[in-house]
């Protein structure tokens, strides 16, 4: 098992034919994904890599491939519109990698979503992996622009706001031996899809899983309500990384989630609860997988 | 400002983003909203400070300096002239005021020693004033939507106010799909104990409402919303945020924005799609992705080093960009050594390695740079780093880099 993705999971790409969609969606397909569709209107008939056949719509495509995960590579002023068709039509877990959304977009977009049947990943986030058991975790689920050959199947979930440090905590594992189950970049943007409290109960309650890392960073408190909840419901050894222990205050660091605003929202008041709620917070980003294999007694 | 309002209205996760605009500017928008505020207009030279003063015709005026920076009241300037705010009776001495901020440097609490140059001042109708009101609208991350916050304590440092009396701060949240709606106006105004201005102040909050969502505004501020004895309401002082990323949609509003207010490097860095943030101390970085450029930051201060800024690189790192980092880095005095971390998943690390080589030549290298590469064809940019004959010093793992610049530069 693993969560919201397996080797067998049906992937469409919006935005499959620009620049940035098509590479992400070469890669994939080369790691093994089952890239069943893509989505750019007026380019519906057509077939990427002679391959993949595209749609005019999200809806078509997902009558005629059963795509149940959509992969959104679309420019941010279309990107809401995306993630709203890619619902109607029923996907079940939408991705949006896009980068650069108007917030009052979003907050539209998370209102419109609720009671909804689909989970949003993202905006402005790396995506998923399911890693595969094939060689440099070969035949796994790529959804989104993480490099695939870093993953290596195992027993770890990772969670995190940021990718290339996502990157760097799953590579630390897969060099010292220890595989992952699921790895989900939730987004660096103020207003998200999914959090980390969402992913640390699936993770939970996955079989496969059963030691997490979650990385985050400073503003919100997104990362303190989950160390919250782990602290009364998770089971499995947790540790923690939290970046920007030296922003300063007001400024935003690269993510737009990223602003320290308030006393609680610092990387020290979070590693201090972190530290209460039983997880394990590593000192520095370099020590994100040994500090969870301590706390594992690996 | 949004770091006290996030900071004492437990709206810890407020956003707010730096781009700011002057108060003319302001007033513009507001003219534009029909959010009424009084009758003023921004002059750049004393001639046009007493033009302004005749066309306003009336008996009292105030000359504001116009610099991003709160404090100006008590500001002082380098010439000696104390206060950036003045109230004035004739157009003679508002253009005398004018002529004494005007090119001149002021200096507030906010500003730090260096203080702002003052290029315009605004010229405005000065308002007798009955009672102040707090109003604010900001983006709730929590709860995903705009919220309203007024007070009753206008015109006083609104921080002290949520520390002492938070029982006079109140909070109204709306639905953004739904708007803002009439009874939530009728509630807050019987909240503020407004009776005879309570329509005049209904229609301001509806038509800053629009204003915050039409113009993706992150926060709007308005210390005080007055009432002036004649019961008028104005929107007088006001601090604005937007949304960058919503910029692309609002050329009138990045039209406004004043480059002179903000770091020279941060300009500069924008021009190359770079990421960066001036700090004070001398070990300098460039990362790609903004998460892990953080962690490097933390990391060089957990041994012992201080980060000079923030820098990230984006998705890639092309040698035009690395080039473009280098020079910013560079152009900062204080910095006295180079750490480049990339993780190059999808990238090829030697690319990277060959664009770091090539911006080390150009830019003559006059300090120890340490770079550590992680990733795709890891070898082989290693390989290429070494044999460059730059005095390069390479790293396996974050901590490794870390120690190793901050040994340089100790």
């Amino acid at each position: 098992m693993s969560i919201l993705i397996d080797e067998n999971t049906k992937v469409l790409i919006q935005g499959i034919t620009g620049a940035f969609g098509a590479r992400h969606a070469s890669l994939s397909l080369a790691y093994g994904t089952q890239v069943v569709a893509g989505v750019t209107p007026g380019k519906g008939g057509q077939k990427f890599e002679n391959v993949v056949p595209i749609f005019d719509t999200v809806g078509h495509a997902v009558q005629e491939t059963g795509a149940t995960a959509s992969a959104i590579f679309v420019p941010p002023a279309f990107a809401a519109d995306a993630i709203l068709e890619a619902a109607d039509a029923g996907v079940e877990l939408i991705v949006c990698i896009t980068e650069g959304i108007p917030v009052m977009d979003m907050m539209r977009v998370k209102a419109m979503l609720v009671g909804s049947k689909s989970r949003l990943i993202g905006p402005n986030c790396p995506g998923l992996v399911t890693p595969g058991r094939g060689e440099k975790s070969h035949g796994g689920c790529r959804i989104g622009i993480a490099p695939g050959y870093i993953h290596k199947r195992g027993n770890v979930g990772v969670v995190s706001r940021s990718g290339t440090l996502t990157y760097e905590a799953v590579w630390q594992l897969t060099q010292l031996g220890y595989g992952q189950s699921t790895c989900v970049g939730i987004g660096g943007d103020p207003i998200n899809g999914t959090n980390h409290r969402d992913v640390l109960e699936m993770f939970n309650n996955d079989p496969e899983t059963e030691a997490i890392i979650m990385i985050g960073e400073i503003g919100g408190n997104a990362e303190a309500d989950a160390a919250r909840w782990a602290q009364k419901h998770c089971k499995k050894p947790i540790a923690g990384f939290i970046a920007g222990a030296t922003a300063p205050p007001g400024r935003r660091m690269g993510h737009a989630g990223a602003i320290v605003g308030g006393e609680e929202d610092t990387a020290e008041a979070k590693k201090r609860i972190l530290t209460e709620c039983g997880i394990a917070v590593a000192e520095t980003p370099s020590e994100m997988a040994t500090t969870l294999l301590t706390r594992w007694g690996k | 400002m949004g770091d006290y309002l996030a900071a004492h209205f437990k709206c810890q996760s407020t956003i707010f983003a730096p781009m700011n605009i002057h108060e003319y500017q302001a007033k513009e928008l507001f003219d534009r909203f029909q959010v009424p505020s009084p009758k003023g207009k921004v002059a750049g030279t004393p001639k046009e400070a007493y033009d302004a003063a005749t066309w306003l015709g009336v008996k009292n005026f105030v000359v504001k300096a116009q610099v991003h920076a709160g404090g100006r009241g008590k500001g002082v300037f380098k010439n000696g002239f104390k206060g950036g705010v003045h109230l004035v009776d004739s157009a003679d001495s508002a253009r005398d005021i004018a002529s004494k901020m005007l090119g001149e440097v002021l200096v507030t609490k906010q500003t730090g020693d260096e203080g702002r140059l003052v290029r315009k001042v605004m010229v405005a109708e000065s308002v007798s004033i009955s009672k102040e009101l707090y109003l604010a609208i900001l983006m709730d991350r929590e709860s995903c939507q705009p919220v309203i916050v007024v007070s009753t304590e206008g015109g006083m440092d609104i921080e002290e106010v949520a520390e002492k009396t938070p029982e006079k701060i109140l909070r109204e949240y709306v639905n953004p799909l739904a708007g803002l709606q009439a009874y939530q106006v009728r509630k807050l105004c019987e909240n503020l104990g407004l009776q005879t201005t309570a329509r005049q102040f209904g229609r301001l909050l509806h038509s800053l409402y629009k204003l915050f969502i039409d113009c993706d505004c992150s926060m709007v501020e308005i210390n005080p919303v007055v009432i002036t004895t004649e019961d008028h309401v104005y929107a007088l002082d006001a601090k604005f945020n937007f949304d960058d990323n919503a910029l692309y949609r609002h050329p009138e509003i990045s039209a406004m924005r004043d480059k002179e207010e903000e770091d020279p490097r941060e300009v500069a860095a924008a021009e190359y799609d770079l990421n960066y943030i001036g700090l004070d101390g001398n070990i300098a970085c460039l990362v790609n992705g903004a998460g892990l450029a953080m962690a490097t930051m933390d990391i060089i201060k957990h041994y012992g080093g201080d980060p000079a800024n923030f820098l990230d690189v984006g998705g890639g790192a092309s040698k035009e960009q690395v080039t473009a980092a280098f020079k910013i880095i560079l152009g900062d005095p204080n910095v006295k050594g180079i750490l480049i971390n990339i993780f190059g998943g999808i990238m090829d690390c030697n690319i990277i390695a060959e664009g770091v080589i090539a911006a080390a030549k150009e830019t003559g290298l006059p300090i120890p740079l340490v770079v550590r590469l992680e990733g795709n064809n890891v070898e082989l940019g290693k390989a290429t780093l070494a044999a460059s004959g730059l005095n390069i010093v390479s790293a396996d793992t974050m901590a490794d880099a870390a120690q190793k610049i901050v040994a340089a530069v100790a």
